[in-house]
């Protein structure tokens, strides 16, 4: 019973003071969740806390891998746009 | 006391209050504000047109976490909208800060001002942040630290910001009604949950005002950003600038939504457009009349070091701070001494222009000039408060509104240099053209110098190039070709149709 932090990651900082068991650490190339710590918060809150502050879609899985925030959850954006703009890279070309 | 010329305050307002028709003039505008805080504004680069180009102010991204998501953010990337760093910018820790801090205020003596603004929230952050401020209010007393928030956890950090040497804090508000908010905010982090839509709102609004109350009761500087967002709360806006001046803000700066497909923002892939220029401009005219505007806001890039339009960087990175020996007594009593030459520099220009304001509003006195329309112009400048740069070479031009009652600063419009533009810039519009757009509704450009190739085309797009008054003061010559328009008879027609969209 875990999270996982995956690539998408963007580094920023807000989950790991959250976290009540210190499972979440700064590691290259991107933050990691210390499985055999991680109680996904069951027993702290009523929500999982790295999930409710994550910003990025996608960035933490569950423990069978499906996306705590899926795409367009966070960001309202529809999730076919979403996936229009990643074929097209238009998203990940910024100056 | 008088207080010196700001960017709201026309500068050529009459400088008696209202004794004549300008009756925004500087008393009305800054009357609310207490001595010590005009003084604390006079030199303030962020808000001196004037002193912008003496002080200088830098920023440290030791603040990487968020605890809300704005609809014109990606969290991925540089904000285009709140000069924040994005999270790619390489973070720093507080010592690392504090060391870079010290190296670039002793190498460059100009830099009085210290903000953190990011790349997160610099509240949602407390300990990296306060570790900041602590060891720079120990460390280097003389640099006034500042610093940006979205106000969420502000009234928590209250106490902890008095005992800092606190310049100024600025709170981002776009709204005070939740369902604006709605549409601003998709989501909050609060009490260890993720609160979603109106609630969130609610919630954050509370908190900003809340917050900026408490900053005001303790005497510390609030300013107020607001992104404008065309249909969103471009009217609303209106109402929030009354209200953040009740409440204590002594600027309230309003910037124009950038929000372009590519950002990846809610605002970019939706297709939510930024105002224009005029809409721009008229909304800030609407607050204007209640309150101080930041007009020269250049929404500058955050992690910039060095004056205006400089970036020194390079020179400060990690391992070239590593390597630097600073001696910061030594380096405060030589930052004393070049900060007394330019306040005495400032106050000499400060003198000659009140004396200049006072004769134009001698003038303006006369009933068939206050009869006569606005015009805008253009002015190309390096800065000093002259025209002294090229046509070709401005990235920037300032826009100056004259009338019957003075010359008045009205904005910056960005544009790329027409001589390093190439044939085209992007989306086939030669920087000729993009030129022209953002120089729409101008009359005239002022400039040092105008090459013989973008003559006609600004001709034909009705803006008079001028080069004739090079290295002259930006409002004596704003003010003489006005004179001249009106001796001309240019004054009594319609403004000439503009071809360019
Ligand atoms: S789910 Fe809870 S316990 Fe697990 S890493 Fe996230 S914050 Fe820590
Ligand atoms: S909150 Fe999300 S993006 Fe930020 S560090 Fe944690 S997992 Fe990475």
């Amino acid at each position: 019973m875990a999270f996982e932090i995956i690539e998408s990651c963007v580094n920023c900082y807000a989950c790991e003071p959250l976290c009540p068991n210190q499972a979440i650490y700064q590691a290259q190339p991107h933050f990691l969740i210390a499985a055999e710590k991680c109680t996904e918060c069951i027993g702290d809150y009523m929500e999982a806390q790295c999930v409710s502050i994550c910003p990025i879609e996608g960035a933490i899985l569950d423990e069978v891998g499906v996306p705590l925030n899926p795409p367009g959850s966070l960001t309202g954006i529809p999730p076919e746009i979403l996936a229009g703009l990643d074929r097209q890279g238009t998203a990940a070309v910024l100056p | 006391m008088e207080l010196p010329v700001l960017n709201a305050a026309p500068p050529a307002a009459p400088s008696g209050g209202c004794t004549s028709h300008a009756c925004g003039s500087t008393d009305d505008q800054m009357g609310h504000l207490p001595e010590h805080i005009r003084q604390k504004v006079y030199n303030h680069p962020c808000y001196s047109e004037q002193a912008h180009h003496y002080f200088a102010r830098m920023h440290v991204a030791v603040a990487p976490a968020c605890n809300i998501q704005c609809n014109y953010c990606n969290r991925k990337y540089d904000c285009a909208n709140e000069s924040r760093p994005g999270v790619v910018s390489e973070v720093m820790s507080p010592d690392q800060a504090v060391k870079k801090v010290m190296a670039v205020a002793a190498t460059i003596p100009q830099m009085t001002v210290l903000g953190i603004a990011g790349p997160g929230d610099p509240l949602a952050n407390p300990e990296r942040t306060f570790e900041t401020f602590r060891q720079l209010s120990e460390k280097a007393p003389d640099i006034k630290l500042c610093v940006s928030t979205n106000g969420l956890t502000l009234p928590d950090c209250v106490d902890e910001l008095a005992k800092h040497n606190i310049d100024h804090v600025t709170i981002t508000i776009n709204c005070v009604d939740p369902d604006v908010g709605a549409k601003i905010y998709p989501w909050i982090f609060w009490k260890n949950r993720r609160i979603r839509g109106r609630e969130a709102a609610e919630i954050l609004i509370a908190q900003q005002q809340m917050g900026l109350e408490m900053l005001s009761e303790r005497g510390i500087l609030v300013k107020v950003n607001s992104v404008m967002i065309p249909g969103v709360n471009d009217a609303h806006l209106v109402e929030v600038s009354k209200i953040v001046k009740a409440k204590g803000a002594f600027l309230h700066n309003v910037m124009p939504l950038i929000a372009e497909a590519e950002h990846g923002t809610y605002y970019g892939v939706m297709g939510q457009r930024g105002p224009t220029h005029e809409e721009l401009q008229q909304l800030q005219d609407q607050c204007a009349g209640d309150m101080n505007m930041m007009r020269h806001c250049r929404q500058c890039r955050a992690d910039a070091v060095g004056l205006l339009g400089e970036d020194r960087g390079q020179e400060f990175t990690l391992d070239k701070i590593e390597a630097m020996e600073i001696d910061y007594a030594a380096a405060m009593v030589k930052r004393a001494e070049v900060h007394a030459q330019i306040e005495q520099e400032l106050s000499l220009k400060q003198q000659a222009r009140t004396a200049q304001a006072e004769l134009a509003a001698l003038q303006a006195q006369s009933p068939l000039a206050a009869s006569a329309r606005p015009v805008l112009m253009a002015v190309a400048t390096k800065g000093g408060g002259v025209i002294n740069e090229h046509f070709g070479h401005a990235a920037e031009f300032l826009i100056y509104e004259a009338s019957g009652h003075g010359v008045r600063f009205i904005g910056h419009r960005k544009t790329t240099p027409y001589c390093e533009g190439g044939d085209t810039c992007g989306d086939g519009e030669s920087a000729l053209d993009q030129t022209l757009r953002v120089l729409k509704g101008c009359e005239v450009v002022l400039c040092s110098k105008i090459g013989y190739e973008p003559w006609q085309p600004l001709e034909a797009a009705g803006i008079a190039p001028n080069g004739e008054h090079a290295m002259e003061a930006i409002e004596e010559a704003v003010a003489a070709v006005y004179e001249e328009m009106r001796v001309a008879g240019k004054l009594d027609l319609p403004v000439a149709e503009q071809k360019v969209a």
